[in-house]
C-alpha cells in the first residue's frame, strides 16, 4: 500500500535584483553572474505570474528576445530549452549562454542592438507548506484536484520535476505505485504538457484526465 | 451576514481563500503593524481599509496606525512624492529637518507598539524616517513603496535612501521602479478590490441613469479614458484617435478624471483638451470629484472600449479596473500597462493615436472579438490582480523576509 498523497502548497514571491539588460551582450554578461534563483524564476516562475499562454515562447528570456529585440531565430532556439531536463540549474544556465553565444557569433551587429525595453532579472523565494490534506487513493486525489490551489498544482506538477525522481511530476509518480489498473492514468498524466497552458487550464486538464482514467471515474 | 472572506470566496473561488487561511495559520501569533499617513483618501488608505479587516478575519494580529503631521510636514512629503516621480525640484532644507522632527515625534508616540511588533510595514515616504528612532526594534521592518520611482529626482531619492537602506526589505510595484538597495527588494504589484464602489457590480437601472446624466446615446459605441488631465496620459492623443475613428464609424468619447488640485499643469492641460474637443457634442469631458467612484465605475461599464493611452504610467490601476469590468483596453506601451494589456487577449498596446484608432476600429467592427477579449480580461484580473492575491503576497513576504537567505522555505 502506497503512502497517502500529502497535498502541499506553495507561494512564490519575486525579488528584484537591480540587474537588467538592454542588449544581447549585456544579457550574456549578466547571465554569467546572476543567482541561480533568477534562472529558476525566468523559466518556471512564469506559470505563477500574470501572463497568457504564449505558444511560441515559453520562458522570459525568449519572450524578451522576441518582443524587445525582434530576433525570432534566437527566441525560437531559447524557447526550445526544456528546463525540466536540467537537474542542476547551473547546467541550464550554461545551455542558455551557449545558445546566446552561438547567436551572437552569427552577427556583428546583433549583440549591440538596443531592445525597446529592458530585461529585468528577477529572482524568487518559494514558501512551501503542508495543507495537512492526505489522500489514500487515486480516486480521492482525482476528486480533490479541482479544489486544489494553483500553488498546489504548481508544486506537484511543475516544481516536482526539479526534485527526485527528476523530471517527473508528483501525481504520475504516486499513481504509478498503484499497479497496472492505474498505469494508463499515470501515462496520461505524464503526457500533459505543462508549458502550453495556464495553471487554471492545467488543473482542468488534470481533473479531466483523472475522471476519464480512474477505474470507476467519470469515463 | 456574509463575512468579507465569504464575499471574496464567491468571486475568487474556495481554493484562493483556503490558501490564505493556511498561510495565516502558519503565521502563529505574529503581530503585524501597518503605518501610513492617512486613513482617508488615496490608494494606500483604500487598500489598507480592505487588507486590514481581511487579515483580522484570517485571525492575524494586525494593527493599522497613521502618523500625524502639520501643513509643513505634508508640504514636504508632497514635494517628495512629486520629485520621486520625476519632477526636478530641490526641497528646502528647513522642510527636510521638519520632516525628520515629525517622524521622531511619531516614533516616540508609537514606540511601545513598534518596538515589540514582529513585522512593521511602513508605507511610502511619509513615515519612512521613523526607523532612525527605533534602534531597539525587535521585528522586521519593511518599506512599501507605492510610488513610480522609475526616474526619481536623484538628490531627493538619495536623501530618502539613507533612511530606507536601514530597513530589512522593501516592496515595489514593478521591477522598473526598484532602486538599488542593500536589502531584498520584493515585487508585489498592486490590486483592485472587487467589492469597492469603484468596482462593485451596478444594476442596469443605475447604468441607464448614467447615459441620461451625461447626455450619452446608448445606441452608439462609447470609448472612454479615465485619468487625470496630465500630459503623460496623452488626452490630446486620445481625441486624435477618436477623430480618426469617427471618419469611419459613429462613436462617442468620454474623457473623465479628477481635478488635479496639486498639479499646476493640470488646469493648463484641461484647457488644451477643451480647446481640442471644440464644440463636438460627442466628446464628453468630465471633471469629476476625486471620490466619485460610483460614477467612474458606471462610465467604465457603459463603455465599449477603455483607453489608457499613456506615454508614461505607473502600474495603471484604471486599466485593471476596466479589465475587471470585461472591457478590452487599448493602452500605451509603457509601465504597468504592459503587464496587464496582452495583445489580442486583453486589449492592445499602442504607441500612437493612429495605432489606437486602428485597434478601436478593429474591435468595434469585430464585436465577437471585443466580447471574447472582455471575458478574458475579467478572468485575467480575477487570477492576478485582485486584493486576495495582494494579501497572499504580503503573507508570503513575511516568511520570505524571515528567511531571506533561502530560495526555498519549507514550512513542513
Amino acid at each position: 500500500m502506497a503512502e497517502p498523497f500529502a497535498v502541499r502548497d506553495c507561494a512564490l514571491i519575486a525579488i528584484a535584483t537591480g540587474q537588467y539588460a538592454y542588449t544581447l551582450a549585456e544579457l550574456r554578461d549578466r547571465l554569467e553572474i546572476i543567482p541561480l534563483s533568477c534562472i529558476y524564476y525566468h523559466f518556471w516562475g512564469g506559470l505563477l505570474r500574470p501572463k497568457f499562454d504564449n505558444p511560441e515562447y515559453q520562458n522570459d528570456f525568449a519572450i524578451w528576445v522576441y518582443h524587445g529585440l525582434r530576433d525570432k531565430p534566437l527566441a525560437e532556439r531559447m524557447s526550445l530549452i526544456d528546463p525540466s531536463k536540467y537537474h542542476d540549474l547551473e547546467d541550464l544556465r550554461s545551455e542558455l549562454i551557449d545558445i546566446l553565444e552561438e547567436r551572437i557569433d552569427e552577427s556583428e551587429l546583433l549583440p549591440w542592438m538596443k531592445a525597446n525595453q529592458r530585461f529585468y532579472f528577477v529572482r524568487s523565494q518559494t514558501v512551501v507548506f503542508d495543507t495537512r490534506v492526505r489522500l489514500d487513493t487515486p480516486e480521492l486525489l482525482g476528486e480533490h484536484i479541482p479544489h486544489m490551489s494553483l500553488g498546489s498544482v504548481f508544486y506537484h506538477f511543475i516544481d516536482a520535476r526539479r526534485r527526485p525522481p527528476w523530471g517527473r511530476d508528483d501525481f504520475t509518480h504516486w499513481v504509478s505505485g498503484f499497479g497496472d489498473d492505474y498505469a494508463e492514468l499515470a501515462e496520461q498524466i505524464s503526457q500533459i504538457d505543462p508549458y502550453f497552458t495556464s495553471l487554471v487550464e492545467l488543473r482542468d486538464e488534470l481533473t479531466r484526465v483523472f475522471a476519464a482514467h480512474t477505474p470507476g471515474g467519470g469515463a | 451576514m456574509a463575512t468579507l472572506l465569504d464575499q471574496y470566496e464567491e468571486i475568487t473561488g474556495t481554493d484562493v481563500i483556503d490558501q490564505l487561511r493556511q498561510l495565516a495559520k502558519l503565521l502563529g501569533g505574529k503581530r503585524i503593524i501597518h503605518i501610513n499617513s492617512t486613513k482617508a483618501g488615496g490608494g494606500v488608505a483604500e487598500i489598507l481599509h480592505r487588507i486590514i479587516p481581511l487579515k483580522k478575519e484570517l485571525g492575524i494580529d494586525t494593527v493599522w496606525e497613521t502618523i500625524t503631521g502639520d501643513a509643513d510636514f505634508f508640504q514636504c512629503t508632497k514635494l517628495m512624492h512629486n520629485t520621486l516621480q520625476g519632477n526636478r525640484f530641490d526641497i528646502p532644507d528647513y522642510l527636510l529637518r521638519h520632516y525628520e522632527a515629525v517622524n521622531r515625534e511619531n516614533a516616540e508616540r508609537l514606540r511601545g507598539l513598534l518596538e515589540e511588533a514582529d513585522v512593521v510595514f511602513i508605507h511610502d515616504p511619509q513615515p519612512a524616517a521613523m526607523i532612525e528612532s527605533m534602534p531597539a526594534r525587535k521585528g522586521k521592518w519593511i518599506w512599501r513603496c507605492h510610488i513610480d520611482v522609475s526616474s526619481p529626482y536623484r538628490p531627493v531619492w538619495k536623501y530618502l535612501r539613507d533612511f530606507v537602506r536601514g530597513y530589512d526589505a522593501s516592496v515595489w510595484s514593478l521591477s522598473e521602479f526598484a532602486q538599488r538597495l542593500p536589502h531584498p527588494m520584493y515585487l508585489i504589484p498592486p490590486s483592485i478590490d472587487p467589492l469597492s464602489d469603484k468596482n462593485i457590480e451596478l444594476s442596469p437601472e443605475e447604468l441607464g441613469k448614467t447615459y441620461a446624466r451625461w447626455d450619452l446615446d446608448p445606441q452608439r459605441p462609447i470609448i472612454t479614458q479615465i485619468s487625470r488631465f496630465d500630459r503623460f496620459k496623452d488626452p490630446l492623443g486620445v481625441i486624435r484617435a477618436y477623430r480618426l475613428v469617427k471618419e469611419f464609424t459613429p462613436v462617442q468619447l468620454i474623457l473623465a478624471g479628477g481635478g488635479a488640485t496639486d498639479d499646476p499643469e493640470g488646469e493648463e492641460v484641461f484647457n488644451e483638451v477643451k480647446t481640442s474637443a471644440g464644440d463636438d457634442p460627442d466628446v464628453h469631458i468630465l471633471l469629476l470629484p476625486p471620490d466619485d467612484n460610483l460614477t467612474i465605475n458606471a462610465l467604465q461599464r457603459i463603455s465599449d472600449i477603455i483607453l489608457q493611452k499613456s506615454t508614461r504610467e505607473g502600474f495603471g490601476l484604471t486599466v485593471t479596473e476596466a479589465l475587471w469590468k470585461g472591457k478590452p483596453v487599448i493602452g500605451g506601451d509603457t509601465g504597468g500597462i504592459r503587464l496587464q494589456v496582452v495583445n489580442h487577449h486583453t486589449g492592445f498596446l499602442v504607441n500612437t493615436p493612429e495605432g489606437a484608432a486602428l485597434r478601436i476600429r478593429y474591435l468595434l467592427k469585430r464585436r465577437e472579438k471585443l466580447e471574447e477579449m472582455g471575458q478574458k480580461a475579467r478572468e485575467f484580473v480575477r487570477e492576478n490582480f485582485l486584493i486576495t492575491r495582494h494579501l497572499r503576497e504580503y503573507l508570503t513576504l513575511i516568511f520570505a523576509v524571515a528567511n531571506e537567505t533561502q530560495d526555498r522555505i519549507e514550512l513542513l
